[in-house]
């Protein structure tokens, strides 16, 4: 097979579209351990708050597939990898064999070792299969502790919470959303939980999870002391790249899976892209792993077209955040929190309590490098392009930006025709 | 794939084509009714802004791009690029307002319903005989739908 993708999440579907870009012909197949067509995996929560139905959770239409020629071999778990022989072997015990693999294993849930943890009723909330066990619990379930105020946790939270729950959510660091918020964001968006009765505890976490002599759940004990009665945990910090696959292999791990700047791994062939990889980023220049949905999908589809033998460098992965709570939307990108007493950033903020309003920009030498907003985000994309393209902020520019007026007059003149007017010759 | 090409040397800043986006977008496809009724009750919205500094003006929309960082950034499948047509198309059933493409869409290019919880995005006027409206507007020619 030309092309074999592991996986069958967002950083799938990128490289697909990716190798579609250059190779329209060449047989795909996709193996994924999940026996459901790819789905929004963010759209958990809204299948759990009961916003959506089942059937919008798919992301393309199964004429995607037909029409991209790509061979679907799903509840199928891939056991090993054999680099040298350049086959894969499934748990259904067949082998594969590849001209090139990409490995796009995504996350799995980072669980801390607290007592009492193992056992019914303790739950994350990562897949799909995660959400329907929820769904039919949240009925019978009258409180909830979610430990994790993290992205996952908070939605995890909000949708339990939608159902009729009463949710608690534990944050161990001082404020919620602790990467992507600043204390304002994070003040902010916290009331308007509060507001709606959500509870959200920060700088507390829990200690051990208590059981009856029957092993029933029975409440959280917390940091500094207290005890929250509950019936059921969901532990949501966050992810960890699901390598053990490529390791075994003997491909390059470090936090993630290592990637060049084609997102080739250190084996010939072999790609990786998404949760699982560690890969270049945009502003610092270095290797991380970011888990968040666009670079999962940029670099599933460099990792697609590379694999088709074109020569396609991956710009670099972006920090990105989009997420309301109850009707406040929030917006964060790039570096939000720059290290204190770095004097060559600058941080220029707008707070308006009242309005629900905020606006933090972030300058390193002259240039945007992050943002958030929360409450007026309608102008976040014009921010982006500051962040992204690099663009030089001069001083008449940089005022219109902090008066939260960014437009694409203030692109230097060459970028502005390549982007939006290429190929006209201008009047003398 | 055509495209509209906004060109600022010849713009003046006259609005006409977020009228005709407007009105192409109604449901009267009158624009005194699409403006002064169904802009506020229905929250229809252009999905073109002009942009004004000093003399200087300008009016954009979706760019249609290659590759689109709107669709990398929909978590619903709400936005694909369509490959016959080379357009990035907007499904609204499958969209949940996240906002996600808002942020990612450089360009600034995508609006937030005003009621709603959906997005609203250029659709190049699908289906409408005589292309864009906002080209057909343009007094100036500023706008033009093009191969290049
Ligand atoms: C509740 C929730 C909300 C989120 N909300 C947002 C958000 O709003 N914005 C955002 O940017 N990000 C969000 N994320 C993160 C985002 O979903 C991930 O970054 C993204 O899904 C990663 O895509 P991926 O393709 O790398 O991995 P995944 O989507 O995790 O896909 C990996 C696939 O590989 C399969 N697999 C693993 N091992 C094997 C094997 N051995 N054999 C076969 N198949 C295997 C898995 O079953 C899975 O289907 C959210 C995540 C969660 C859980
Ligand atoms: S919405 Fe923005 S990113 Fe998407 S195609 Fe249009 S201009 Fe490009
Ligand atoms: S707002 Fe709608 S179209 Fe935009 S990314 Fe979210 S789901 Fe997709």
């Amino acid at each position: 097979m030309k092309y074999v993708i592991i996986g069958n999440g967002i950083a799938s579907i990128g490289a697909i579209e990716g190798i579609r870009k250059v190779d329209t012909k060449n047989e795909i197949l996709v193996i994924g351990a999940e026996d459901a067509p790819a789905y929004g995996r963010p759209l958990i929560s809204y299948l759990l708050a009961g916003k959506i139905g089942p059937d919008r959770l798919a992301l393309r239409p199964q004429e995607f597939y037909d029409r991209s020629n790509v061979s679907l071999m799903l509840g199928t778990k891939v056991t090993s990898i054999d680099a040298q022989a350049r086959t894969v072997a499934t748990d259904k015990g067949e082998t594969v064999t590849y001209e090139n693999l990409l490995i796009a294993t995504g996350g799995i849930p980072f669980t801390p070792p607290i007592p009492g943890s193992d056992g019914s009723d303790v739950y994350n909330f990562t897949n799909l299969a995660h959400a329907h066990t929820l769904i039919s619990k949240a009925k019978e379930i009258k409180r909830a502790v979610v430990i994790g105020g993290g992205l996952i946790g908070l939605k995890a939270g909000e949708s339990l919470f939608d159902r009729g729950v009463d949710v608690t959510i534990l944050e161990l660091s001082p404020r919620i959303l602790s990467l992507a918020f600043d204390e304002n964001a994070a003040a902010l968006a916290g009331s308007r939980l509060a507001e709606v009765g959500l509870n959200v505890r920060c700088g507390v976490s829990a200690k051990e999870i208590q059981r009856d002599h029957d092993g029933n759940l029975k409440g959280v004990h917390l940091t500094d002391g207290d005890f929250l009665q509950c019936d059921v945990v969901v532990i949501a910090i966050g992810v960890v790249p699901n390598y053990d696959l490529a390791q075994e292999a003997g491909i390059a791990v470090d936090r993630g899976i290592k990637v060049d700047d084609h997102m080739r791994t250190s084996a010939a062939g072999v790609f990786a892209a998404g949760d699982v990889a560690q890969a270049k980023d945009l502003l610092f220049g270095d290797d991380r792993v970011i888990p968040i949905w666009t670079n999962a999908y940029n670099q599933g589809f460099c990792a697609g077209k590379n694999m088709t033998g074109a020569d396609v460098p991956f710009t670099g992965s972006l920090a990105m955040n989009s997420i309301s709570f109850y009707g406040l939307p929030t917006i964060s990108v790039g570096t939000v929190n720059p290290p204190e007493g770095d004097e060559t950033y600058d941080t220029a903020v707008s707070l308006d309590e009242k309005k629900k309003s905020y606006r933090k920009l972030v300058f390193h030498n002259d240039r945007l490098v992050g943002y958030v907003l929360v409450g007026d985000i309608d102008m976040a994309g014009m921010y982006t392009a500051f962040v992204k393209f690099q663009l030089a902020v001069p001083e008449d520019a940089k005022k219109q930006i902090l008066a939260g007026a960014p437009d694409v007059l203030m692109w230097p003149d060459e970028f502005f025709k390549e982007t939006w007017n290429p190929g006209v010759v201008e009047p003398d | 794939m055509k495209r509209v090409y906004p060109d600022k040397e010849y713009c003046i800043g006259c609005h006409l084509c977020e009228v005709a986006c407007i009105t192409a977008h109604s449901k009267s496809k009158d624009a005194i009714i699409a403006f002064r009724e169904e802009q506020g009750k229905d929250g229809l919205t252009a999905c073109k802004k002009v942009f004004e500094k000093g003399d200087i003006c300008v009016a954009i929309s979706c760019r249609h791009c290659d590759e689109p960082s709107c669709v990398a950034a929909c978590i619903s499948g709400g936005l694909h690029k369509d490959p016959e047509t080379g357009r990035t198309v907007y499904d609204r059933e499958k969209c949940v307002g996240c906002w996600s493409c808002l942020m990612a869409c450089p360009y600034g290019a995508i609006k937030r319903h005003p009621t709603e919880n959906k997005i609203v995005k250029c659709d190049l006027c699908e289906g409408r005989e005589g292309g864009p409206a906002c080209v057909a507007a343009c007094p100036n020619q500023a706008l033009k739908y093009e191969e290049r």
